[in-house]
């Protein structure tokens, strides 16, 4: 797989049919459904206190505006990563291209989809940290590279718009 | 990283946006003992903190660059306070009166940071 800028875009191109599956799952990863800790965590309380009254008024006025804003970011996401679909059971490698005005959305959705799987598979600091870590293995291993792939795609998307 | 405790910005507060639910503006003007009775609580209130809370998740550069975007700190700012969530646990980012705090924080939260207000005891 090779990332570069190219004009007003981020094109990642030689994508292989794992990671271009890996890809395709950003939306889906997103969802919290029948996953309270995940659904805790991307829609976390405004106060560590008992602050009743706030904490309600938040999940009131605040949590619907986050989850729409969390959905729009997911939808544009999805919506780029049409380019993908096709003949999944094809092996030819893909390129997607991303356009830079997009990287918010993407920032946004991978962040929320490595939270979520992080959440769920309830990794630790020292597993996340772990890049030296075996060959995949099993589910658990799995979520673990989802994660850190969704996470390397970030830290790239970070440096273009630091450029 | 610095071991010297970050300062404690008290800044004077921007104005709420008006997206913010919770700072909706009343339609018309309130009578005069409503305004003072705000007034008054507001001044018992001052100030809150906006602290951000350590999360092995969230990238230290994704972090960083909230801050920057958030509070507009400069990088050498927003790196510092980046790493005091990660070493300390947490970091107060801003401090202040309750309604702008809220604001901070749920703009953090839109990000996906791990952040709350508290009442300076």
């Amino acid at each position: 797989m090779e990332i570069r800028r190219r004009k007003n875009q981020i094109e990642i191109s030689e994508i292989d049919p794992f990671l271009a599956e890996l890809l395709r799952q950003i939306p889906a990863s997103t969802s919290t459904d029948g996953a309270p800790a995940a659904e805790q965590r991307v829609f976390s309380p405004p106060v560590n206190g008992t602050e009743a009254e706030l904490c309600a008024e938040w999940k009131m006025y605040v949590e619907p505006e986050l989850r729409r804003l969390f959905q729009t970011a997911t939808q544009t996401v999805g919506a780029d990563l049409e380019q993908l679909n096709g003949n999944e059971k094809s092996l030819a490698n893909r390129t997607l291209r991303i356009p830079t005005k997009h990287a918010d959305a993407w920032l946004s959705a991978l962040n929320q989809a490595r939270l979520v799987i992080a959440t769920k598979n309830n990794f630790t600091e020292v597993e996340l940290n772990d890049h030296l870590r075996s060959p995949i293995g099993s589910r658990r291993d799995l979520s673990l590279f989802q994660v850190n792939f969704y996470g390397f795609l970030q830290e790239y998307i970070l440096r273009e718009l630091d450029c | 990283m610095s071991a010297e405790p970050l300062a404690i910005e008290v800044a004077v507060p921007p104005t709420p946006g008006s997206m913010h639910p919770m700072s909706a503006a009343p339609s018309t003007i309130g009578s005069p003992t409503i305004e003072q009775e705000t007034r008054a609580e507001e001044a018992l209130d001052l100030p809150w903190h906006v602290v951000v809370h350590n999360d092995p998740v969230n990238l230290m550069s994704y972090v960083t660059m909230v801050f920057q975007r958030v509070f507009g700190y400069p990088r050498d700012k927003a790196e510092k306070h980046m790493l005091e969530v990660h070493h300390k646990g947490r970091s107060i980012l801003w401090s202040g009166m309750r309604e702008p705090a809220e604001l901070y924080v749920q703009q953090l939260h839109g990000y996906l940071l791990l952040a709350t207000i508290e009442k300076v005891s």
